[in-house]
């Protein structure tokens, strides 16, 4: 299976099973987007469902949200300077550049933490109308592949700096690498079409 | 908690299977233990990431699905033919309609079709194992779990009584509280995941595995039919998995996706559960078509006819199988203009699906056709499904729809194209590749029994079904004493009992042929008929697959092979083979996560967070794992390689 | 990645700057701006397409010759996107067209207009 090695290019891309490991991945990622289109698509079906409850364009403020998608754009930006040290071949590079990815990630995090309570206090909750039921599943399971997110690279971590960078961990990281850019993007479509819109109509 | 709150009470047909179950758990682990098999288990199989194992595997638990699911149909057609007798209650049909269709589309014809792609399509393309071996493993147990789950629901918590479709606001909450629906959620959740798995698995392994030499468009068919599946599977699943977790959420968490309250729209479940719902119809028909088109080429002793539009019409199937799904609930009121654009996409649908007719039809023509039981199995396909096909663009017309709909035209319809189309399949491809897995032939003659019972039965179990559609007798009904419907139900039960007779003579020449079939001796099974590189590999295969892999560069390579005197095997080019090493995590992890899926079921919260953290465990300890498998040396490929080829 | 040796890659400097760029234009467009809804609308879902597309192309390497991986990552991505519009849309279409407009109304204005937009609108999701 391990058939021909390559001696060049990317460690993460020599051995027949590190490019089958990023293809399946990408594969994996094709499926990540229709898993939150349905949840979009749900979302955008129940717009304007809130029952009792208040409307989004009560409680959405343009600061807050400005601030996550800031701190997750950066963190995204970081995330790519993090691979393109271990394409260097530095590992203590990519080991900083990761721990500030993984701090602005746990900072975006805390701001949707403390949203989600704000809004449970103004009296939208999960369980108050469905339009809420669709916003809080839409942005919490985005909330919950961040943590997921978190805790995989610093297992990854601890796996780089115990073994180095070898085709496996390398792999490994490059894997990470396309998930957390991939959240960037899932988020950059929560921003717009739930945020924005909400606020515009 | 009580153990009579949980376990289900008063039916003395529940109190039966209860025992059954009991009984034959303790004669199984009796046996285990008295033949010391214990270790041998746990060695050979529960810890396996070989595909052809895991492929058995699927396959029995197919099977023994196929009985479970056939045992409900025949349950429900004794109380359709005799409905004054009191044979059922109505709560115990609606679980019954219900078990059996989610069991019969989930748990039995996607596993029996992945069971066989997991055995067949690496040995199709020359690889030696699934890009990821390991996650192969993951996913039979996932699946496996998830099945388990949803079988203990009719003793232990009462089973789901929704409907396969599991329409809210019935199946909500407020109007269907208790574990019941939730069974459904969560068997269907676990056993999705792996399902996803797989189709990423196969499509890596397609993709990236082929032998040196084989483009795409030389592949075997059935192997293309697997790569577009793996497609829809990658795409349509995940739909299933948001549509089932935003009905959980409604049901355990108090959410208002569904619900009559909080402004739910219950008729958006429909609306998602279709659109996963059609290419999943598409998802165990697709590879039924791959099967039969092997099948059909090697008895007809030709070439597929139009291998190329075979092709390219499974790929617009798989493209139109997304824009079609609102044909299931034309009835809902969307109105006219949404009913007509999906009525003319799903008459499209007939028209790649009529080009492979006339392929088939045409590969048949002036051809040596040798009448085998796989053949037959075939060649009757193609009649039936057609039955099917054409009343399904009946009800693909809107208007004429509502007519039709939810009546047992639309049962007999949805009967004949999955029957005639899968089931028909799976024992087609079963039978013809049994010696490849088993490394010997069932018995032709025993064979045929079954395939004509089981043939007669069905078209006298479903045929009469339309007819009562048209009488206007409506799906999933409970008392059917109608004077006018009552000859034709009476006809449909024999039908349905034939089917189950057929069913039981294809399983006792399982064990009749493992008693006494000749054993193989050449790897080419059906008289030197086999032209993929399947037929090419010795019997039984050994587990490296192939000793040294061939160069392919053409449809059929193991017609030429053979024709120049050639096999697959060069003891020169002998190099040590890379394999996985066999691994007891996946079936750990997934008891894990089947045990946090329980724990959701009754809502035991506590339960379900221990078995996630135990499933979270499992996935760091995967993490750190840094095992590359082994090599097999190359003496034991030449000691292995020269005792099955008689060297 | 050719220019890799030292210091921070131009491409991802100028992705970072495209994507803060976009986020404000989006931002202000949707805040501050006296467009018309629909304008408003259909331009901050094309930005979001944009800033995918700055993601896949500038940050995750989608066509690099180097995985082996041919046209699959970028053809997983294009239909991924493709069946998330039609989903969006799709579902928009079922869900809404009937039961927002109480008659059958086939040919009716506000039901046509409505089916021509949502796939521009929801391309992106």
């Amino acid at each position: 299976m391990a058939a021909e090695e390559l001696k060049t290019g990317p460690l993460e891309y020599r051995s027949q099973e590190g490019r089958m490991g990023i293809l399946g991945f990408w594969i994996f990622l094709g499926a990540e987007v229709v898993l939150f289109a349905t949840l979009f698509a749900t979302y955008a079906v129940l717009f304007g469902r809130t029952a009792d409850a208040p409307t989004p364009a009560e409680l959405f403020e343009p600061g807050i949200v400005l601030i996550m998608t800031f701190l997750l754009l950066t963190s995204s930006f970081t995330c790519g300077l993090a691979v393109n040290e271990m394409r260097k071949g530095n590992t203590k590079g990519l080991t900083i550049w990761m721990v500030i990815t993984l701090a602005l990630g746990v900072a975006f995090l805390g701001f949707e933490i403390y949203e989600f309570v704000h809004y449970a206090h103004e009296g939208a909750t999960l369980q108050s109308s469905a339009y809420w039921s669709a916003f809080f599943v839409l942005a919490g399971t985005h909330g919950l592949h961040v943590t997921l997110g978190i805790g995989w690279a610093i297992l990854l971590l601890i796996q780089i700096a115990k073994r180095g960078l070898t085709n496996k961990t390398s792999r490994k990281f490059f894997v990470i690498s396309l998930y957390w850019h991939f959240l960037d993007v899932i988020w950059i479509f929560i921003f717009t079409s739930v945020y924005l819109i909400g606020m515009v109509i | 908690m009580h153990i009579t709150d949980i376990l289900v009470t008063g039916e003395p047909i529940i109190y039966a299977a209860m025992v059954s179950i009991a009984l034959v758990t303790v004669a199984i682990v009796f046996l285990l233990t008295y033949f010391k098999k214990w270790g041998w288990l746990w060695r050979e199989w529960l810890t396996t990431v070989d595909h052809k194992k895991i492929g058995i595997m699927y396959i029995l638990s197919a099977l023994a699905m196929l009985f479970r699911g056939g045992m409900d149909a025949m349950m429900m057609r004794v109380q359709l033919a005799f409905p004054n007798l009191g044979f059922l209650d109505s709560q115990h049909y609606n679980e019954i309609f219900t078990t059996h269709g989610t069991i019969m589309i989930i748990f039995m014809a996607m596993p029996f079709l992945i069971g066989l792609m997991n055995i067949i399509v690496p040995l199709q393309i020359g690889a030696r194992d699934f890009a990821f071996p390991y996650l192969n493993a993951l996913s039979f147990w996932s699946f496996f779990f998830g099945a388990m789950l949803f079988n203990i629901s009719f003793v232990i918590g009462g089973s789901p009584d929704a409907g396969w479709t599991s329409y809210t606001p019935l199946s909500g909450a407020a109007m269907s509280p208790g574990p019941g629906q939730n069974f459904y959620l969560m068997g269907l959740q676990l056993s999705g995941i792996g399902t996803l798995a797989t189709g990423i698995n196969l499509m890596v392994t397609i993709l990236k595995m082929r032998a040196p030499g084989m483009k795409l468009f030389h592949m075997p068919i059935f192997t293309w039919s697997t790569l577009v599946t793996c497609f829809i599977i990658v795409f349509a699943f995940p739909i299933l998995t948001v549509a089932l977790a935003l009905l959980t959420i409604d049901r355990i968490f108090g959410s208002q996706f569904f619900t009559l309250t909080g402004e739910g729209l219950p008729m958006m479940w429909a609306n998602l559960f279709w659109m996963w719902g059609h290419p999943e119809v598409y998802i165990v028909i697709l590879p039924a078509f791959g099967i039969f088109s092997e099948v059909i080429a090697t008895f007809a002793k030709k070439r597929l006819f139009g291998y190329n539009a075979m092709v390219w019409s499974m790929i617009i199937i798989a493209l139109l199988s997304f824009l079609v799904w609102v044909h299931h609930f034309f009835t809902m009121g969307a109105g006219a203009f949404v009913n007509s654009v999906f009525s003319v996409s799903t008459m499209l649908i007939a028209v790649p699906t009529g080009v492979k007719i006339f392929n088939w039809l045409a590969t048949l023509y002036k051809s040596k056709i040798e009448f085998t039981v796989p053949m037959l199995w075939s060649l009757s396909f193609i009649p039936s499904f057609i039955l099917g096909g054409v009343t399904g663009v009946m009800l693909g017309m809107a208007a004429a729809d509502y007519q039709f709909h939810n009546s047992y035209f639309l049962v007999a319809h949805f009967h004949y194209v999955l029957i005639a189309g899968t089931v028909f399949a799976c024992f087609a491809g079963l039978v013809f590749w049994y010696p490849k897995m088993f490394g010997h032939k069932m018995n032709e003659r025993i064979g045929k029994w079954a395939f004509w019972l089981f043939f007669a039965g069905f078209h006298v179990c479903f045929f009469p079904q339309y007819f009562l559609g048209l009488d206007g007798m409506p799906r999933r009904l409970f008392i059917t004493n109608i004077a006018e419907w009552l000859p034709l139900n009476i006809i449909s039960t024999v039908g349905a009992f034939g089917m189950g007779l057929g069913f039981a003579v294809f399983v006792y020449n399982i064990y009749y042929s493992y008693r006494y079939s000749e054993r193989e001796t050449t790897g080419d099974s059906w008289n030197g008929n086999g032209r993929t590189l399947e037929w090419a590999t010795t019997t039984p295969v050994p587990f490296y697959n192939f000793a040294t892999v061939p160069y392919v560069d053409e449809i059929d390579p193991y017609v030429r092979m053979k024709e120049e005197g050639k096999t697959t095997f060069d003891e020169t080019k002998l190099k040590p083979i890379h394999m996985p090493s066999y691994t007891g995590q996946p079936i750990i992890m997934m008891s894990f996560l089947g045990l946090a899926s329980f724990g959701l079921i009754f809502e035991w919260i506590p339960v379900a967070i221990a078995g996630l953290i135990g499933g979270v465990v499992m996935m760091i300890v995967r993490s750190f794992d840094y095992d590359d498998g082994y090599y097999v040396s190359v003496e034991e490929i030449k000691r292995i390689e020269r005792k099955a080829r008689g060297l | 990645m050719a220019s890799s040796k030292k210091g921070i890659p131009k491409n991802h400097v100028i992705g970072f700057i495209l994507s803060l760029v976009m986020t404000v234009a989006a931002a202000w467009a949707a805040i501050r701006s006296d467009l018309p809804v629909t304008w408003v609308i259909i331009g901050i879902m094309v930005l979001a397409l944009l800033q995918a597309g700055v993601q896949l192309f500038m940050f995750m390497h989608v066509i690099e010759a180097g995985s082996g991986g041919g046209h699959v990552p970028w053809n997983m991505m294009f239909h991924g996107f493709a069946l998330a519009a039609i989903l969006v849309a799709g579902s928009l279409f079922t869900m809404s067209f009937g039961f927002d407009h109480g008659d059958h109304g086939g040919g009716s204005g506000g039901g046509d207009e409505q089916f021509e937009e949502q796939p521009e609108e929801h391309a992106g999701h």
